[in-house]
């Protein structure tokens, strides 16, 4: 266990250079001037931009040579300190604090709903493959996958808020608002995971041991609790790790569509206005979510076939 | 039984009558709040009453007082005094001083707001009077004190090093909690001047996706939602529970040539390129109202600024060959027009922060191949722009221009045809005439002496055409039926929240 957090440590440390290195690069790589990225996302297009570039570029020493630039944010990332953004002024980390924060409740809003649609769905179909469940729910899964997550957004508003009334359509703080976000990545999420559930869930029906259990005259509720669920939940839960990626594409969208001030949208108006330590800062805090999800993945996974640990 | 029901019907009154008094003022536009320097967000809090400025607009323009009650300028018009009023108070209870104000409007004079480009000397304060200095005579400075950028800001506002940590002003509504970029929540200030609010709690979502604010107000979460898309307004207006009101506002969509360029250094190029313009087809497909289309560079909303007796700019593609012709260009064998082996083929450069230019700019390219110019499209960031116009190589930009940045456009003339263009002005233009006409109108102030030079400035605008107007633009706000007293401001510089109550 201690070698596994330490390996996990490791990995985060090498991800946080990497991503900060790279974010700097990339961003000092892409076409047109820092300055006046950073002035038109300030002062916004009616102002006079060019003039306003002059003394951003002066506040914020952006002529300095690259490398020291470089070695600045280094120096403050070893201190724990992310900087100011260059748009707002404020610190990175108050900015991240509110954004992340709003993320990963939408996030693991979204991710709760599609467990409760998703597997439930998957267990039934794989129960009995090419039964009218299973159809049903491969046409569901192909639909809600196919349509992408901002006109499944609009959708969902449109039925959910305009027709019913029952939700409002954007905004952010209350459950009640979190509601549709999180239903429109759900629904993406849980069509992969039912059918991955499904399949799953299909494979364990065909082993030996199941027939057995159902042979020796167990009621199949219990067969099913007792030696489907933990065997097929394995695949699963490794998959759920891999979502998180589909989640970090959805957000972006699913934010600016629900006017929900997430990390996504913080981030793609972070490198749009050249907000160098927003872009890093963010990059950087996605990056280590990603190890950290991939620890949670892989001792879940341990605690679910405890033969992973002794082959290791 | 009766008086049972009279009584029931009464305590069902009451109640309902009480909850709708502690219910909170929705309001929802597309400005984030991304950072809070006034410089940067400072219209938010203006139009959202929260921070005030010392002259402010109605919505014909005309200047009133805001926080200065009033405000008079020397005999040799370099002395400005503005008088503060006695009542008014900051949010935190100190009292508005012409010392806090003046140190408020020297911060703005060194950062990048409009008042640096006055001819400001010094700001003082004597008194209850705050008074700038100028080096020149300026009749515009105090339009250009109705600039957002020159809120009035209590000194708690700042910290040590004189940044701004948080908005302590002195309208209607105070800040009761700021989430940036997306939810501010605003309460009655208790300290205003002009009285009590009619709705004591605010709460303004940012949300940029229009298709999103429209369905806000459908569903009946939001009060009042402003910046509606055009596609939406019709089927907002059938809506029973909505009020629509919409305003034309100085705002114009200009085609930004580059006079230097080849391509546009006559004015035939430049007329060419108007007359091939349709601008009622755009007008009409893209902003649904084809009476949007700019038959010159000023609305008519613009008091006297708008020439009713002038030519409109309109489409005529054969007299666009002609004039094409007389400037020396012929029809290659692809029909793409030619001079000395060069190809009429331009780029033309234009941004998504305002989501109607695009469109616009695919019109355009359909438009200008008809009389042969070859245009390629291409759609970036808004700092694109001044920065190709800064190295000289922007051929012809499609840009979104606000005339009323202050409420006297001469404001913003004075940057975009004075000497050497401006960012969203004319480029590689200059013309002797309205930059005498404008520096004459930058000290004038009576409006009979104006009124001859802001029409021969229009005049000479829609003759040598150094922008040319496309489309004007106005602005639809949205509000459910269950609030009254609503006003559009065309100048947006207050949406007039404090004025609006539950309807009975």
């Amino acid at each position: 266990m201690r070698n596994f957090l330490v390996a996990r440590l490791m990995q985060a440390g090498i991800v946080a250079m990497v991503v900060g290195a790279l974010c700097f690069l990339l961003m000092r790589v892409l076409p047109g001037d820092a300055a006046m990225r950073i002035a038109a996302g300030r002062y916004g297009p009616d102002a006079r931009i060019a003039e306003a570039a002059d003394k951003v570029r002066l506040e914020l020493g952006l002529d300095r040579p690259v490398l020291l630039q470089f070695l600045e944010w280094l120096g403050g990332l070893l201190r724990l300190d992310l900087g100011h953004s260059l748009v707002t002024g404020a610190p990175v980390v108050d900015e991240l604090q509110v954004q992340l924060g709003a993320s990963v409740w939408l996030a693991a809003s979204a991710l709760l709903i599609s467990l409760l649609i998703g597997p439930v769905i998957g267990v039934f179909s794989g129960m009995k493959p090419g039964g009218i469940t299973d159809r049903t729910g491969l046409a569901g899964a192909v639909v809600f996958r196919a349509i992408p997550p901002f006109v499944l957004g609009l959708i969902l508003m449109f039925i959910l808020s305009k027709q019913l009334g029952w939700l409002p359509p954007a905004g952010f703080g209350s459950p009640r608002e979190i509601v549709l976000p999180a239903l429109t990545l759900a629904l993406g999420l849980a069509a992969m995971s039912s059918r991955v559930t499904r399949n799953s869930v299909a494979a364990v029906a065909r082993t030996p041991y199941f027939a057995f259990a159902r042979h020796k005259g167990l009621p199949e509720a219990i067969v099913v609790r007792r030696h489907g669920i933990r065997n097929a939940a394995i695949p699963v839960v490794s998959y759920l790790g891999l979502q998180a990626v589909y989640l970090v594409e959805g957000v972006v969208v699913v934010e600016s569509l629900f006017a929900y001030p997430g990390i996504g949208h913080a981030l793609v108006h972070a490198i749009v206005e050249r907000d160098i330590p927003m872009v890093q800062g963010t990059a950087l805090v996605m990056g280590l979510m990603f190890v950290a999800i991939a620890a949670l993945v892989d001792a879940i996974s341990l605690w679910l076939d405890p033969r992973f640990g002794r082959a290791a | 039984m009766l008086r049972a029901l009279f009584i029931t019907f009464a305590l069902g009154l009451a109640v309902t009558n009480n909850s709708a008094h502690a219910q909170v003022l929705k309001v929802a536009g597309p400005w984030e709040v991304t950072g809070i320097d006034p410089a940067q967000t400072g219209y938010v809090f203006s139009r959202l009453q929260v921070a005030e400025t010392l002259v402010t607009a109605d919505p014909e323009g005309k200047l009133i007082p805001a926080l200065a009650e009033r405000w008079s300028v020397s005999e040799d018009a370099l002395t400005w005094r503005f008088t503060l009023r006695d009542k008014a108070r900051f949010h935190d209870g100190t009292p508005v001083t012409a010392q806090t104000a003046a140190a408020s409007l020297k911060r703005a004079l060194s950062g990048v707001g409009v008042l640096s480009q006055a001819p400001v000397a010094e700001i003082v304060s004597e008194g209850r009077d705050v008074v700038i200095r100028l080096e020149k005579p300026f009749s515009a400075l105090p339009a250009y004190l109705v600039h957002f950028s020159t809120i009035i800001l209590a000194p708690s506002s700042f910290d040590a090093s004189g940044k701004v940590r948080q908005i302590v002003g002195s309208g209607p509504y105070k800040v009761t909690s700021l989430t940036p970029p997306a939810k501010l929540e605003l309460k009655d200030s208790g300290t205003w001047w002009g009285g009590k609010p009619g709705i004591a709690e605010v709460s303004y979502l940012a949300v940029g996706q229009g298709e999103t604010r429209a369905l806000m107000a459908e569903s009946g979460e939001t009060d009042l939602v402003f910046s509606m898309l055009p596609v939406s307004v019709d089927r907002l207006k059938e809506n029973p529970g909505l009020d629509v009101k919409i305003a034309t506002i100085p705002r114009t969509r200009i085609l930004k040539v580059n006079a230097a360029s080849v391509f546009f250094d006559d004015i035939e190029e430049r007329q060419a390129l108007s007359y091939a313009i349709d601008r009622v087809g755009i007008t009409k497909v893209i902003l649904r109202n084809p009476e949007l289309a700019a038959t010159q560079i000023f609305p008519p909303a613009l008091k006297g600024w708008y020439a009713s007796d002038l030519p409109p700019l309109s489409r005529d593609v054969a007299r666009a060959k002609e004039l094409l012709a007389e400037a020396g260009w012929t029809p290659g064998s692809d029909g793409v027009l030619e001079q000395d082996g060069k190809r009429f083929s331009v780029t033309l450069l234009t941004y998504s922060s305002w989501p109607e230019l695009p469109p616009i700019a695919t019109a355009l390219q359909a438009q200008l191949r008809e009389v042969g110019i070859e245009i390629k499209v291409s759609v970036g960031n808004s700092s694109e722009i001044p920065a190709r116009h800064g190295d000289g190589t922007l051929e012809i930009g499609l840009v979104s221009r606000l005339y009323s940045i202050v409420p006297d456009p001469v404001g913003t003339l004075l940057q975009d045809y004075g000497p050497g263009g401006s960012d969203w002005g004319a480029m590689g233009w200059d013309n002797q005439e309205i930059q005498g006409l404008v520096a004459k109108l930058a000290v004038t102030t009576n409006p009979a002496e104006r009124a001859p030079l802001q029409r021969r400035a229009v005049e000479i605008l829609q003759q040598e055409l150094p922008s040319i107007p496309v489309t004007w633009s106005e602005l639809a706000i949205v509000s459910s039926k269950r609030i009254t007293g609503v006003q559009v401001d065309p100048l947006e510089v207050n949406y007039g929240l404090a004025a609006i109550r539950w309807a009975k």
